[in-house]
């Protein structure tokens, strides 16, 4: 039989029971909520928009008059005219390096550790809890780690050793928490596929899982790259320079044990002194910062996005 | 056709070849070593907070004061006047200030893009999100400084402080904030089945009836823990405050977030940045250890709070 809308039904005609069940009054509370909502939304991308354009405005006399020489000069607390953050960009490449070297793969193993071989045992349940409460310390805290491990108890100093050092285990459960969420991804048949044909657990791992979850785990150690250039607490307390600094002309390695400074100590130190020719300063240094960070993240939510595989 | 041209004649030819098996023997290992630095990791901060707080509340146990010095009016560590309660309650002032800001606008976002937008709006506005989060707090405490406090403190507000505001250092690390609980909250609720509102629209409920009424209630636990979350990440931002909540050497006891203050880590930046690191027959610097480990401890309870109401919305679905 064909389904059909009764012309009538016990004695009230269709249109009657429409508007009994509809109540015909527009629902205004609904786009009230609505309009709040997308409210919130558009203040939160309100306040990095303004956010942008204060920091560009603020900065544009150091662009219009400078650029290079502001790119290219060192970091100057006392002269407004002549500081510059080549000091800073260098510094926090160094720093960067630094955790490259040794977070990246310390993190990448734990998470190898934690998917293809803990598998659901206690002690990986306890160090899966350890590392979401690491991801939770406030960056300063490590700060204070590096400053009484790493300047003082191994005598590393006031180097980018032990900044490096102190960012690294700042960003170590980053690099875990992202690289064990990659490897949960690839599926199991992947690894079947290996074994089935004799592979040990390792060549499996190096052969398939880690192939196949290398976008997931480089997004996060692009992440983990990004939070360590922007982070200004660990290195301050660790102590890097921020009035002059003077560097020889050591090869690049070297200055790895010398003093440093970075960006955000950059930012730091300008912001505190007074005057509208270092507001200006703080500013650009803030532009050059932002743009090396967001580019950073901007290019790991691209590859997550682009390469997210569905299995 | 021999597959291999290995003969197998006994069952010792099928066994695996001993320098395989090491190898593999040896990267196990080395990935136990690794999962065994977290934990090195955990216990290197746990060590240096305790031994060097102990060591500062011993020195102050001897000085003419005693422990006194923790309870008496300000924070003045030069002056050996360590008054806890002064940063705890500059801590509680802008931690709240974020909250008001950071509440609404990141539940409201994570409602939207979770309840409301299309897929095309999601898939673009999201991202641009994810971006607010990677902000260095550095670059906020300046913005703070130079934008919030001249332009919207001091403008709301009068009588506000031109420099530097508690309120002011509030509001940006609010900003900080937004994106954490924007993504933790969005999580919770595209964890929520499908099903749930289906059945909601089958009994004749709208969208707004829906969401706030059958889905917010759904994945509640996880959106306290998002609060939870973003209320430790306030605790512990430091830059923002160091910057703009105008915290030099020391502070009297303040409760008008319309003046600068001291939260827990200014206090700490105040002491530990710069060049005046001086660690010696003042125990100013000891006390950088002491406030450590409270900040520690308190973020180590929140983040285990949001960890479980994390935990058990997994567990309901």
């Amino acid at each position: 039989m064909p389904l059909s809308t009764p012309q009538s039904v016990g004695g009230s005609t269709a249109a009657a029971v429409t508007a009994g069940v509809a109540t015909g009054r527009r629902d205004i509370k609904g786009k009230i909520i609505e309009g709040i909502l997308i409210l919130c939304l558009a203040s939160s991308l309100l306040i990095l928009t303004v956010l942008i354009v204060d920091l560009l405005r603020r900065s544009w006399p150091i662009w219009s008059e400078r650029p290079g020489d502001f790119l290219t000069g060192p970091l100057n607390s006392a002269n407004a005219s002549q500081a510059g953050v080549w000091q800073g960009i260098k510094g926090t490449i160094q720093l960067a390096l630094v955790v490259a070297v040794v977070a990246i793969p310390l993190g990448t193993a734990c998470a190898v550790y934690l998917e293809e071989y803990a598998g659901k045992s206690k002690l990986a349940a306890f160090t899966r809890l350890n590392v979401r409460n690491l991801a939770g310390v406030p960056s300063i805290v490590y700060g204070l780690l590096g400053l009484a491990i790493f300047v003082q108890f191994f005598g590393l100093g006031r180097t980018v050793w032990a900044g490096g050092l102190a960012l690294s285990a700042l960003v170590l459960p980053i690099v875990i928490i992202t690289a064990s969420e990659a490897l949960r991804a690839v599926p199991y048949s992947v690894r079947e596929g290996a074994f089935g044909v004799g592979a040990t657990r390792w060549e499996t791992t190096r052969s398939h899982v880690l192939p196949a979850a290398a976008p997931g785990i480089l997004t996060g150690v692009v992440l983990s790259l990004a939070r360590a250039a922007g982070e200004a607490a660990p290195i301050l307390l660790v102590g890097a320079a921020t009035g002059l600094l003077r560097t020889g002309d050591q090869s690049f390695f070297d200055q790895l044990s010398e003093a440093f400074t970075a960006m955000p100590v950059i930012i730091f130190s300008y912001a505190r002194q007074p005057g509208a020719d270092f507001r200006e300063l703080t500013a650009a240094a803030s532009v050059v910062l932002l743009v090396l960070v967001l580019f950073m993240n901007a290019f790991a939510i691209w590859l997550r996005n682009r390469y997210q595989r569905k299995w | 056709m021999a597959v291999s041209n290995t003969e197998i004649r006994s069952a010792a030819d099928l066994r695996i070849d001993p320098r395989r098996k090491a190898v593999d023997k040896a990267m196990k290992y080395f990935f136990v070593a690794s999962a065994a630095t977290t934990f090195a990791v955990t216990l290197a901060i746990i060590a240096t907070l305790l031994f060097d707080a102990i060591a500062f509340l011993q020195d102050l146990a001897d000085t003419d004061d005693g422990l006194g010095a923790l309870f008496s009016i300000g924070w003045f560590p030069r002056r050996g006047i360590f008054d806890i309660g002064t940063l705890i309650v500059g801590t509680f002032i802008v931690t709240s200030i974020a909250m008001i800001v950071a509440v609404p606008l990141g539940l409201g976002a994570a409602v939207y893009l979770s309840e409301y937008a299309r897929p095309r709006v999601r898939k673009t506005v999201k991202p641009i999100l994810e971006i607010l989060a990677g902000v260095p707090s550095v670059v906020l405490g300046y913005f703070a400084i130079a934008y919030i406090n001249p332009n919207i403190v001091v403008n709301l507000f009068s009588g506000a402080n031109m420099a530097f505001t508690l309120a002011a250092a509030g509001i940006g690390v609010g900003i900080l904030t937004i994106p954490i609980i924007a993504s933790v909250t969005e999580d919770a609720l595209s964890a929520v089945p499908l099903a749930l509102r289906e059945a909601s629209y089958g009994l004749g409920a709208n969208r707004w009836q829906s969401t706030f009424k059958v889905v917010f209630p759904a994945a509640i636990s996880g959106i306290i823990a998002a609060l939870i979350l973003g209320v430790s990440r306030a605790v512990g931002e430091t830059m923002v405050v160091a910057i703009a909540a105008g915290a030099t050497g020391g502070g009297l006891f303040s409760v008008d977030p319309l003046q600068p203050g001291q939260t827990m880590t200014a206090a700490m930046a105040a002491l530990g940045f710069g060049s005046d690191q001086v660690a010696g027959d003042n125990n100013a610097f000891q006390s950088l250890y002491f406030i450590g480990l409270l900040l520690f401890f308190m973020t180590l309870l929140l983040n285990f709070a949001s960890d479980r109401l994390v935990n058990k919305l997994r567990e309901v679905y």
